[in-house]
């Protein structure tokens, strides 16, 4: 049977058909959907971790059980699990370990483009690359029968465009070797690595890679395509399709494996060709090992290290260099669309976030945040993100700077889901070394960016049963931090007040700010669109500055101040009422006048 | 077909573009074709503009299409459409549904939405074939504005017809196949409207 599959759904058939037991993900962005669509084959177990760390130490437990073991996250979550990541290198294991990465080349969603290939050379971990989703599904099982062959986790690396490029995949039966009823090891040699354990260890790693090196001469998924003698290509992911479609006649060698690599293959396949190229979006990875190997070789020179390829960018540099004629050039219209109107993601109509970053832009404080929907407050009107760097950073960040003697006083903002992430031990440090930062844990009830995930704080879990639900208030007091209010998301008043009483405390205070996401299911039932009533609105623009998208210019003008008057657009307003809070003319009536009205 | 046809979908988050682009990458499926589909940009909830590829071909490789080589525009809001305007073949086909959605950088009076204007003669100087459409205000007289997507792709069936390029060989019967899997059952006489009444406004039955 044949399917049209996107990349993480293939993976996530591929992890059915290989038996994975245990799957732990954090969701992220582009390797989320890998996870939600493993959660829906029957009789799995798959959850939703608190971060990638907790994933990882979850897919090796699995894996120290005999049982097969699967983490997934997206390209920096390999840094935050990457201590976990070297010791099961380090131990190996008993039944299979793979860990997905999805880079993400262009950086769609994400604050870097690291090339997480790196990680398999340092921890002396092999590295598949799938180039489209058959391969990302059939590499599913190929990397557990790797793992258990050479006793190793293995690194599954996706980028951005396999996870989220459909293509027809091949469906395969569900086979796998049935799990022995043996007890948990006790092999501490192996799996207490203590340093005299460990350092023995370290030499069975050196030469477990070395293995895998010999056998990556004759796997399968290193493919030679010979052709024209006069380029030969080595590429890896879905570069290898941008290859083959602006090199159709090149001979091309396929590495299906990115480490270690088939040094007799890349000789071999060296000498048969005139000139050698790597085609390999971001880092020179193949090609300074090829190098090492003491091979002419050429890659970033020609290609940039920056950035997704496309078959534009291969061909056009391509040309700059001389690889290809300038008759391969494909002109563009080129007319004039610079001055075409952005359209950057933003709060969406009825995000419970809002009226926080309106009260911090109008407290004109330093805010340190962090990563989810909330970091789009950084655009005007709302200005109010100042610093944000990965997940968990911002409550760190703003310590350090009170710390260092910043003359104003620091607020820290963070999600639900990412103060379970990492949030929590940074706000230790706050109690415990204590300055006087107010951190706003703005509690939506869900993991938002990434498009409605659980998490602890949610009650529910991936699988759809429910849980226990973590309370933030308590778990806060239980830290020790004296100052402590939760406030209703849309309360504007209360949320001013409060924060106005904590930016002037001498030591750390919280705010939470409990309001469900105006997307989710059962708060969309409750939407009901406000309207301004244009014979009261003066176009003073005070609602402008809440950075409403539902909230318009109308074409009526003021006729004393010849500003424009607010419209709001009913197909996108959920009555949150925020903009009728502010108003200072109630030219927005609440949604109370409009049931009084007998409207609704 | 040697090289393959490529289609480029653009909207705003929420358009239905992700449907459109589904029924499409399984339409080339269907009628005997390799195909891909590739979604570049989607931050759809939050009123982002979304991008979508859908190549069909006798062999397909890269699921993006380079700027310049798309043959075939579907575009679901007049910005949108302008924005794709230089990702697209000289010559290309395009469908652009006539709507406008206001981004918060032209709200707050920082930049300015273009006029129609401005519009049709941008893509004049791109392309003759080219034939505009309103498919919420058809979608709106079938009493469901959700389902102007699938207007959309009513018309692009009967232009793709009317060009003679690959997929005019496409009946309006597999359309409705691949759409009619793809909707809820109780909304599969809806969707056959629309599509009915998207080929009508572009002059077919």
């Amino acid at each position: 049977m044949i399917k049209m599959l996107s990349g993480n759904e293939a993976v996530a058939r591929g992890m059915w058909e290989a038996g994975v037991a245990v799957a732990s993900a954090y969701p992220g962005t582009p390797s989320t959907e890998i996870l939600e669509n493993y959660a829906l084959f029957p009789n799995v177990y798959a959850e939703w971790a608190p971060n990638e760390k907790v994933a990882v130490d979850v897919a090796v437990g699995a894996a120290y059980a005999g049982r097969r073991g699967m983490a997934v996250m997206k390209h920096v979550g390999l840094n935050v699990a990457a201590d976990s990541f070297m010791y099961a290198s380090m131990t190996g294991l008993e039944g299979g370990l793979v860990i997905v990465t999805a880079d993400d080349p262009g950086m769609h969603s994400s604050q870097n483009e690291q090339d997480n290939r790196t990680f398999a050379k340092f921890g002396r971990v092999p590295c598949l690359e799938p180039s489209d989703s058959q391969e990302a599904k059939d590499m599913v099982r190929t990397a557990f029968e790797l793992s258990e062959r050479f006793d190793t986790p293995v690194l599954l690396r996706l980028t951005t465009r396999i996870c989220h490029s459909a293509s027809v995949v091949e469906l395969g039966e569900r086979t796998f070797p049935a799990p022995e009823p043996k007890p948990f090891p006790r092999n501490p040699a192996k799996y207490v690595m203590v340093p005299g354990n460990a350092i023995k260890r370290h030499p069975v790693i050196e030469q477990r890679i070395r293995d895998i090196a010999a056998f990556a001469e004759t796997f399968s998924y290193n493919r030679a395509e010979p052709g024209d003698r006069a380029l030969g290509i080595l590429t890896c992911g879905v570069a290898y399709q941008y290859a083959r479609e602006v090199f159709p006649a090149a001979s091309i060698l396929r590495l299906g494996m990115t480490w270690p690599l088939p040094e007799k293959r890349i000789r071999e396949f060296a000498q048969s060709v005139e000139r050698l190229i790597v085609i390999e979006e971001l880092d020179p990875f193949i090609e300074e090992a090829v190098r090492l190997m003491g091979i002419s070789v050429e890659g970033k020179s020609i290609f940039p290290i920056t950035g997704e390829f496309d078959p534009r960018v291969v061909r056009e540099s391509a040309i700059s260099s001389g690889l290809l004629p300038k008759s391969a050039h494909i002109p563009l219209a080129d007319l004039e669309t610079d001055s075409l109107p952005g359209r950057p993601p933003v709060l969406c109509p009825g995000c419970p976030h809002r009226p926080t970053f309106y009260i911090l832009n109008k407290l004109k404080v330093p805010v340190n945040g962090d990563i989810g929907c909330y970091t789009l407050a950084l655009t005007p009107p709302l200005s109010a993100i100042h610093t944000c760097g990965c997940m968990g950073a911002g409550i760190g960040v703003a310590h350090g700077a009170a710390k260092a003697g910043s003359p104003e006083h620091h607020v820290a903002v963070i999600g639900d889901s990412t103060f379970f992430h990492t949030g929590i031990p940074a706000l230790v440090n706050v109690v415990y070394n204590h300055s006087p930062v107010t951190t706003v844990i703005l509690d939506n009830r869900i993991t938002g960016m990434t498009g409605h995930q659980e998490n602890p704080g949610t009650g529910r879990t991936l699988l759809g049963q429910e849980t226990v639900r973590i309370e933030l208030e308590p778990l806060v007091r239980a830290l020790g931090v004296r100052h402590v209010k939760s406030v209703a998301g849309y309360n504007v008043k209360a949320i001013e007040k409060t924060l106005k009483e904590y930016v002037r405390l001498d030591e750390p205070s919280v705010l939470i700010v409990v309001e469900p996401c105006a997307l989710l299911p059962d708060v969309r039932k409750r939407w009901v669109p406000l309207e301004v009533l244009a014979n009261k609105c003066n176009g003073c623009t005070l609602c402008f500055r809440i950075g409403c998208p539902a909230i318009l210019k109308s074409e009526e003008l003021d006729e004393k101040t010849q500003r424009s008057k607010a419209l709001i657009d009913a197909s996108m307003c959920t009555g949150c009422e925020v903009c009728a809070q502010i108003c200072p003319r109630a030219a927005i009536p609440f949604r109370s006048a409009k049931f009084e009205a007998g409207e609704s | 077909m040697n090289t393959p046809i490529n289609f480029l979908l653009a909207g705003v988050g929420g358009q239905g573009t992700i449907l459109a682009s589904d029924v499409l990458v399984n339409i080339g499926l269907e009628a005997g074709f390799q195909a891909k589909q590739a979604e570049v940009h989607g931050m759809s909830q939050r009123g982002g503009s979304v991008t979508s590829h859908v190549r069909w071909g006798k062999v397909v490789y890269s699921p993006l299409i380079g700027a310049g080589e798309a043959d075939v525009l579907l575009a679901f809001e007049k910005l949108e459409a302008l924005r794709s305007l230089n990702a697209m073949r000289p010559g290309a086909l395009v469908l652009v549904n006539m709507q406008v959605i206001q981004p918060l950088t032209a709200i707050s009076g920082e930049q300015t939405y273009p006029g129609d204007e401005a519009l049709h003669k941008l893509f004049a100087k791109l392309t003759s074939h080219i034939e505009y459409i309103n498919g919420e205000e058809i979608s709106g007289t079938l009493g469901n504005l959700k389902v102007a997507n699938v207007v959309l792709m009513g018309a692009l069936s009967a232009l793709l017809e009317r060009s003679g390029q690959a997929g005019a060989e496409l009946t309006p019967e597999l359309w409705l196949k691949v759409i009619t899997e793809r909707v809820p059952a109780k909304h599969v006489e809806l969707n056959h409207k629309a599509f009915q009444a998207g080929r009508e406004a572009v002059g077919k039955r």
